[in-house]
C-alpha cells in the first residue's frame, strides 16, 4: 500500500518535472539582458525572495520530522510538525504574494513584456503547486489530530512528502535561475 | 436475466452479471472492465464522428472549385477531424484496451488505483464534450490539430475555438497522465506470483513502456497549452513574434510532445499484434526479448526526433543533420519488430480469422507508412513534400492502416472475452475487405497528389489534371472506407444479440485473460493459474491431469 502510493506520486512528480523544465526553458529562452521594459535585474528583490525561500527549504525538514514521528506513532508530535510545515509553506506563499503585489504596483505585469510573462507563469505555477501541497498538508494534519488509522496516514504522508520535496527542489532551481543567474 | 451463478452456471453475456445492471452501475463504476468498455465505446462513437468529418472533407474535395462548404467551415472540420481522431478516438481506444486487459493479463483483480482509473475516464469524456461544445459556443478551433502559432494568437483566431481546444486538451491530458501512472503502478505492484517482468505478455510490455511516454510527453503539451492560453486570455506574447515572442517555440514544444505522441498511438497496436499473430500462427512469438527491448529503444529515441517536423523552418544545418540521423535511426527498432512478426508467422499453421487478417494487413500497411515516413528524414525530400498530401498519405498509412487496423485486430480478438459473444466472422470479412480496399483506394493516390504539389489543408484546388481525377478516386473509395467502419457497429449490435457463445478461450490463447470466464466476473478470477512460463495456459493444457489439478489448487491459493 505504502509502496503503491509512493510509486504513483514519484511518477506524477516525474511528469511534473517535464512541465516545469519547459517553463524554465521558456524563461531562459526569453531572457534578453538588453530587452525593453522591466527585467529580473531591474525589479526583483533577491534578499526578500531569499527570505521566504528559506521558509520553504525548512518546511522540507519539518515534513521529514513529521514522517519520523508518524513512524513512531507519536501522533501529537507528528501533528505539530505537519502544522509547522503548513505554516512554513504559508510563509512562502505570503512572501510570494507580497512580491507580486510590489511588482504589480510598479506595473510589472504578466502582459507587460516577455520577462513578466515568463516570470509570472513560472513562479505562478510553482506557487499553485505549493498551494495544492498546503491543502494536502492540512488534510494530513487533520487526520493525524483525529487519530485516523495511523498506518494509512503514514502511507499518505510518505506520498505527500515526495510531492512536497519535489516542489521544494523545483524552487531551488527556479531561485537559482531567476534570482541568481538572470539577475547577475 | 436471473443470476446464473446462483444456479451454478456461468455468465455468458454482460447482461447476466448483476453487478453490471443499470445505468448507475456504469456511471459510478470503479471496475477496470466497465471503465475499459466505457473507453472503447466512447472511442468508437468519436470514431464515427471523426469519419463523418472526413466524409464532409472528401465531398468538398470531390471536384475542383467545389462550393459544398466555406473555407472557414473546412478549416474547422479538418481541425476537429485531426483532434478527434488523435485525442478523442485513438488514445481512449488504446487506454480502453490497456485498462481492460492489463489487470487480467497479469492476474490482478483490478488496477492499482481504481478510483483514479474512473477519474481518468470521466476527465477524458468531459474534455471531449467540451471540445465539441465549441461548435455551439461560437465556432470550433480552425488552426489544425497542431495549432501553429501565431495563427492561434488572439489577433488571428478571433472565436473561442482555440481556447476550447487548449482547455479540453489540458483536461484530457490530466486524465491521460493519471491513467498512465495507474498502469505503470499496476504492472509493477500487482503481478501474480511467477509473473516476472520477463514473462509479461507483450501487450503489457508495450502498454508499460507506452505509459512512460504518456507520463513524459503530455506535460510538454500542457506547458505549451498554458502558454497559448496565457497569450489569448492574459495578453502575454509568448508566441507572438511582433512582440518579441517566438512562433518557433510553439513548434518545438508541440513536437516535443507530438512525436512521442505518434508512438503513444502506435505502441499499443504493436502490443495487440504481438498477441494476435502468435496465437493464430500457433507458434511462440519470435524474439520476445528483441520485441520488448526494441520498444524501449523506440521510447528513448522518440524524444530525440521532433525537429524532423520542422525541417522547413530555417534551423541551422547542424540541427537538421542531427535530427535527420536520429529519425532514420528510429526506423531500426521498428524494423526489428516487423521482422519478428514475420518470423513468427513463418512456418506456422496460420488461421486467417478476421483478427489475423487485420493483423496481416497491419504489417503491410504499417510498413508502407513507415517507409514513406523515413523518406521525410531525408532533408531535401522533406523540403519538397512537407505540408503536402504526401504527409496526409503518410500519417493515414501509419495511424489508420497501422494503428486502427491493429486495434481492429484487437477488437475481433478480445470482443468474445469482453462480451461473451463472438463477432460474426462473415460480417468481419466483409468489413475487412471494405476497409482494405477503401483505405488503400483513398490514401494511396494521395502520395501522388503530394508529389504533384497538392498542399494539405487547402479547401479546394484548381482544375488542373490530374488533380481532379485523383481527388475523385480518393473521395469515391472513402465511401467504402466509411461503410466498413459503420459495419463494425452493425457487427457489434448483431453479435451482441445473436453471436455465438464464446466460452473461456475461443481462440486457444495462452495468456491469463483466457483462463477466466467470458465475460470475466467482477473479481476477474476464481483461481489464477500458476505462472511458470510466458504461456501459462499452454502449460496448463499440456500438463498431465494430476499435475493440472494440483496446479489449479496451488494457483487457487493466491488472490
Amino acid at each position: 500500500m505504502t509502496e503503491r502510493n509512493r510509486l504513483g506520486m514519484i511518477l506524477f512528480v516525474l511528469s511534473e518535472s517535464v512541465f516545469f523544465t519547459l517553463l524554465i526553458v521558456a524563461y531562459v529562452f526569453y531572457h534578453h539582458p538588453g530587452a525593453e521594459g522591466p527585467s529580473a535585474a531591474g525589479v526583483l528583490d533577491r534578499g526578500k525572495a531569499a527570505g521566504y525561500s528559506v521558509a520553504l527549504l525548512c518546511s522540507s525538514l519539518t515534513l521529514w520530522l513529521a514522517g519520523l514521528s508518524l513512524r513512531r506513532r507519536e501522533q501529537a508530535r507528528a501533528a505539530s510538525w505537519l502544522l509547522g510545515t503548513f505554516v512554513l509553506g504559508g510563509v512562502f506563499l505570503v512572501g510570494q504574494a507580497l512580491e507580486y503585489a510590489h511588482l504589480l504596483r510598479a506595473h510589472v505585469t504578466v502582459s507587460r513584456n516577455l520577462f513578466g510573462a515568463s516570470f509570472f507563469t513560472l513562479t505562478g505555477f510553482h506557487g499553485f503547486h505549493v498551494f495544492v501541497g498546503l491543502v494536502m498538508l492540512a488534510i494530513l494534519a487533520g487526520l493525524t489530530l483525529a487519530r485516523s488509522r495511523p498506518e494509512r496516514v503514514e502511507a499518505a504522508t510518505e506520498a505527500v512528502a515526495v510531492y512536497w520535496h519535489f516542489v521544494d527542489g523545483v524552487w531551488v532551481v527556479i531561485f537559482s535561475i531567476v534570482y541568481l543567474w538572470s539577475m547577475a | 436475466m436471473s443470476d446464473p451463478r446462483a444456479t451454478g452456471g456461468v455468465a455468458t453475456s454482460l447482461a447476466q452479471i448483476p453487478e453490471y445492471r443499470g445505468l448507475l452501475s456504469w456511471l459510478s463504476s470503479i471496475d477496470h472492465k466497465q471503465i475499459g468498455i466505457l473507453y472503447i465505446a466512447s472511442a468508437v462513437l468519436f470514431l464515427l464522428v471523426g469519419v463523418a468529418e472526413a466524409v464532409l472533407m472528401r465531398i468538398q474535395l470531390m471536384w475542383p472549385g467545389n462550393h459544398f462548404m466555406s473555407p472557414g467551415t473546412y478549416n474547422q472540420i479538418f481541425t476537429m477531424h485531426g483532434t478527434t481522431m488523435v485525442f478523442l478516438m485513438a488514445m481512449p481506444l488504446l487506454f480502453g484496451f490497456s485498462v481492460y486487459l492489463v489487470p487480467l493479463m497479469i492476474g490482478a483483480r483490478d488496477m492499482a488505483f481504481p478510483r483514479l482509473n474512473a477519474a481518468g475516464y470521466w476527465l477524458y469524456l468531459f474534455g471531449a464534450l467540451m471540445l465539441y461544445f465549441s461548435f455551439m459556443a461560437g465556432g470550433a478551433p480552425a488552426a489544425g490539430w497542431f495549432s501553429y502559432a501565431p495563427l492561434t494568437e488572439g489577433g488571428y483566431s478571433f472565436g473561442p475555438g482555440i481556447d476550447y481546444w487548449a482547455l479540453s486538451l489540458l483536461v484530457m491530458g490530466a486524465g491521460s497522465v493519471a491513467t498512465a501512472i495507474n498502469l505503470v503502478v499496476t504492472v509493477l505492484t500487482l503481478r501474480t506470483p511467477g509473473m516476472s517482468l520477463r514473462r509479461l505478455p507483450l501487450f503489457v510490455w508495450m502498454t508499460f513502456v507506452n505509459s512512460f511516454l504518456v507520463i513524459l510527453a503530455l506535460p510538454a503539451l500542457n506547458a505549451a497549452l498554458v502558454m497559448i492560453l496565457a497569450d489569448r486570455q492574459l495578453n502575454t506574447h509568448f508566441f507572438a513574434p511582433e512582440h518579441g515572442g517566438s512562433a518557433l517555440l510553439w513548434q518545438n514544444y508541440f513536437w516535443v510532445f507530438g512525436h512521442p505522441e505518434v508512438y503513444i498511438l502506435v505502441l499499443p497496436a504493436f502490443g495487440v499484434i504481438s498477441e494476435v499473430i502468435p496465437v493464430f500462427s500457433r507458434k511462440v512469438i519470435y524474439g520476445y526479448g528483441f520485441l520488448a527491448s526494441s520498444t524501449v529503444a523506440i521510447a528513448f529515441l522518440s524524444f530525440g526526433v521532433w525537429v524532423h517536423h520542422m525541417f522547413a523552418t530555417g534551423l541551422s544545418f547542424a540541427a537538421l543533420y542531427v535530427f535527420a540521423a536520429s529519425s532514420m535511426l528510429i526506423a531500426v527498432p521498428t524494423g526489428i519488430k516487423i521482422f519478428n512478426w514475420i518470423a513468427t508467422m513463418w512456418g506456422g499453421s496460420i488461421r486467417f480469422t478476421t483478427a489475423m487478417m487485420f493483423a496481416t494487413a497491419f504489417l503491410i500497411q504499417f510498413t508502407a507508412g513507415g517507409l514513406s515516413g523515413v523518406t521525410f528524414a531525408a532533408i531535401p525530400i522533406d523540403w519538397q513534400l512537407t505540408d503536402s498530401y504526401f504527409v496526409v498519405a503518410h500519417i493515414h498509412y501509419v495511424l489508420l492502416g497501422g494503428t486502427l487496423f491493429g486495434m481492429f485486430a484487437g477488437i475481433y480478438y478480445w470482443f468474445p472475452k469482453i462480451t461473451g459473444r463472438l463477432l460474426s466472422e462473415r460480417l468481419g470479412r466483409l468489413q475487412f475487405w471494405l476497409l482494405v480496399i477503401g483505405f488503400n483506394g483513398t490514401f494511396a493516390g494521395m502520395h501522388v497528389l503530394g508529389v504533384l504539389g497538392m498542399p494539405r489543408r487547402a479547401y479546394t484546388y484548381p482544375d488542373r489534371p490530374p488533380l481532379g481525377l485523383l481527388h475523385l478516386i480518393s473521395s469515391s473509395f472513402a465511401i467504402l472506407l466509411a461503410l466498413g467502419l459503420v459495419l463494425l457497429v452493425v457487427n457489434v449490435i448483431v453479435s451482441l444479440r445473436r453471436g455465438a457463445v464464446a466460452g473461456d478461450d475461443p481462440w486457444g490463447g495462452w495468456t491469463l485473460e483466457w483462463a477466466t470466464t467470458s465475460p470475466p466476473p467482477p473479481d476477474n478470477f476464481e483461481r489464477v493459474p500458476p505462472v511458470r512460463s510466458r504461456r501459462p495456459l499452454w502449460d496448463l493444457a499440456h500438463a498431465p491431469p494430476a499435475v493440472r489439478d494440483a496446479g489449479r489448487a496451488e494457483g487457487g491459493g493466491h488472490d
